[in-house]
């Protein structure tokens, strides 16, 4: 027979039992409903720390240091011929190279620094982090009372609670209210300057130019916004901060930085270097490629790429689990589908006998019962993903409403990807089809004239 | 005139059933021939494998020893597909009980064996049609089997037997569940296919008034063995 008659026929044989079947139907479809739901739940969670961590900066980001850099995380040195290779300094030169890589969005530099700021007759000492403009995305400024920097030259601060707390019993009030910094500026000297040098000529050797100058500086800022979170936090931050800056704003001040000694120890103190460069990638997953090509420059990288694939590792290990819980139900629901199939076996004995004298095939009887088992898969998986996302939905929903009831903001728990309801649809297929295997074999076996004489 | 070639071949066909320790013997020994284009009746009492012949002339049952061959080819050796094929494209059946499909109209039922035979739908819609008017019923037919009458639900299960066109028509008590008017239209169709289609039709009957009217043989059993088998006198 042909398949689309054999279709018809199928369909048609699901419709005069239309309740029996769409009790069976409605059995695949909670059984699909269940899998689909547990299944959004693992993907929806395990998208939304994806998410939240690609937004901390800390997985899609390599941490570049000079190798001859004392500080800052830095791995110890790989036997590799990668660290073998000459080390150098990570200037403008070692920047303009790495913004040349493939696969990255951005690099900028680690401008961090502790100084002293003074507000309302109060001075503090606290660490300063200079912001790109990138990290205006982050999931760190979500919550921020005021609002994130205007321009990303401007002269704007925004302080981490904890130390507005310490300015003012009020923190929001501090919005919009100015600032002052403190802090010690960096600048080259040539020969012919004099006495300011911080180091005196005779350590810096004939090649050397002139030294470097520290100044104090003052400089005003806008207090814009007041967060909660550290944008700052895990390894692109070596421990908080508590005022920040736009990245533009902190280059501008040129801050004498730690490895000023340094570079002026290299014998280059005029050339300024960074601590640490971020180099930031389009996914975690361009991190290894964009880590190698970076040491062969000569450079240190440091990655929380393990830290991901750990994160993935148990989030697989929680998918399998809520799969096979989800599993279950579907299990029950394929007995269902014998069970209906088996009481349509006995109630149409006749008509198989029937079907078998008027010439249908036992492959053509068997069909034409896998033909429905795989009907009522069909059907109850497109309903059973339906019927998941709403479960996954409503999940969602129960699930904002409690965050805003602890004045935290909603999130997205269950999310259903096409390749997860495509699936579902094939696995209730699948094992609707299993199902109908026995009974489908058991009416092809039937002895028409037997099936004949039965009433 | 010449004799029609043979059809139908049985060759001391034995058909035993095992109910537990007993065997029971339903056809015992019966050798018979059918020529081509014959009309003929197998008669008996309940019980004298009378259906249990028919049904392994059409391919429905096996013979437990002995053959049935249909121009040249022994039924007992085919293989299930080639049996199956044997009934879909060579024999057309009609029952007692008329066993059209209930949840189905009276085309959908005439149209099966197409389907089953993968006729274009083009053709079957035509040869449906044809077949229904041959029996009278192509104003009844998108009536489901359970708004017809006895004799409108047989004439519409002879419709479907031959809308294939088959070789050979076998009915088992076609007569069985009718009135004696309704009894004596379904043989004279029966008799007009065999006419004018040249259809062979063996047909099984208790009947023996009706059997002696219609058939142009009579063959009669008896506690499975054949008895007489010739003319109707």
């Amino acid at each position: 027979m042909k398949s689309r008659d054999l279709s018809e026929l199928a369909v048609r044989n699901l419709r005069e039992a239309v309740l029996r079947n769409s009790l069976t139907t409605l059995g695949v479809a909670v059984g699909v409903a269940s899998l689909v739901a547990m299944l959004s739940l693992g993907v929806g969670l395990q998208t939304l720390a994806s998410q939240r961590l690609t937004r901390s900066g800390l997985f899609d980001a390599v941490f570049v240091t000079s190798q001859r850099n004392f500080r800052g995380p830095r791995p110890p040195a790989p036997a590799d011929s990668a660290a073998k290779k000459e080390s150098r300094s990570l200037d403008e030169d070692a920047r303009q190279q790495l913004s040349k890589l493939s696969n990255f969005t951005e690099v900028y530099p680690q401008i961090r620094f502790v100084t002293e700021v003074r507000y309302a007759g109060k001075s503090e000492t606290t660490s300063v982090l200079g912001l790109p403009d990138s990290s205006r995305s982050s999931g760190a400024f979500e919550g921020i009372t005021g609002a994130y920097f205007s321009l990303p030259t401007a002269d704007e601060a925004i302080l981490q609670i904890e130390f507005a707390k310490v300015l003012a019993d009020q923190p929001p009030s501090l919005v919009g209210k100015d600032l002052t910094l403190r802090y010690a500026e960096r600048a080259a000297l040539s020969k012919d300057d004099g006495g300011d040098s911080f180091f005196p000529e005779s350590m810096m050797g004939s090649a050397a130019p002139g030294g470097i100058s520290i100044v104090p500086r003052e400089k005003t800022l806008r207090i814009v916004g007041v967060i909660e979170s550290d944008p700052s936090a895990g390894i692109g931050g070596f421990g908080g901060a508590r005022v920040y800056l736009p990245l533009k704003t902190a280059e501008q001040l040129h801050v004498a930085q730690p490895d000023d000694l340094q570079a002026f120890l290299s014998g280059n103190p005029a050339k300024p270097s960074y601590m640490a460069l971020t180099v930031r990638v389009h996914s975690p997953k361009d991190v290894l490629q964009v880590e190698a090509a970076i040491k062969q420059m000569g450079f240190a990288t440091f990655s929380l790429l393990d830290a991901t694939k750990s994160l993935r590792l148990v989030f697989t290990v929680f998918d399998l689990f809520l799969g096979l819980f989800g599993s279950l139900a579907l299990t029950v629901a394929s007995l269902g589908i014998i069970n209906t199939l088996v009481m349509a076996i006995l109630e149409r004995r006749r008509e198989i006998g029937i079907l078998k004298a008027l010439g249908a095939t036992d492959r053509d009887v068997r069909s034409l019962f896998f033909a429905e088992a795989g009907a009522m898969g069909l059907f109850g998986g497109f309903f059973g993903v339906a019927l998941g996302w709403l479960i996954g939905s409503a999940l969602t929903w129960g699930t904002t409403i409690y965050l805003h009831r602890q004045n935290l903001p909603g999130v997205k728990i269950s999310h259903i990807p096409w390749w997860l309801a495509v699936g579902a649809i094939v696995f209730a297929i699948a094992v609707s089809l299993l199902a109908g295997l026995y009974p489908a074999a058991r009416a092809a076996r039937l002895n028409p004239v037997e099936a004949l004489r039965y009433e | 005139m010449p004799a029609a070639p043979t059809l139908i071949q049985a060759e001391s066909v034995f058909r035993e059933y095992r109910l537990g320790e007993t065997v029971i013997r339903a056809v015992d020994d019966v050798s018979l021939s059918v020529e081509k284009g014959e009309f003929l009746a197998l008669l008996g009492s309940s019980g004298s494998g009378k259906s249990t012949l028919l049904s392994m002339m059409a391919g429905l049952d096996r013979p437990t020893s002995g053959a049935i061959r249909v121009r040249e080819r022994n039924l007992a050796e085919l293989e299930p597909d080639e049996l199956a094929r044997y009934r879909r494209e060579t024999v057309g059946m009609v029952f007692q009980s008329f066993n059209l499909l209930p949840r189905m109209t009276l085309e959908e039922n005439v149209e099966l064996p197409l389907r089953l035979a993968e006729v274009d739908r083009h053709d079957r819609e035509s040869r449906v049609g044809a077949a229904l008017d041959r029996v009278r019923l192509g104003a009844r037919r998108r009536h489901r089997p359970s708004e017809l009458s006895g004799g409108e639900q047989q004439r519409g299960a002879l419709a479907r037997a031959l809308v294939n066109r088959p070789a050979i028509l076998f009915a088992d008590e076609p007569t069985g569940n009718l009135d004696s008017v309704n009894g004596e239209q379904i043989l004279l169709l029966l008799r007009e296919f065999q006419d004018s289609l040249g259809m062979t039709i063996i047909m099984v009957t208790h009947e023996r008034p009706l059997a002696q009217k219609f058939a142009n043989r009579i063959a009669l059993l008896s506690d499975g063995r054949l008895v007489s088998d010739g003319a109707p006198r």
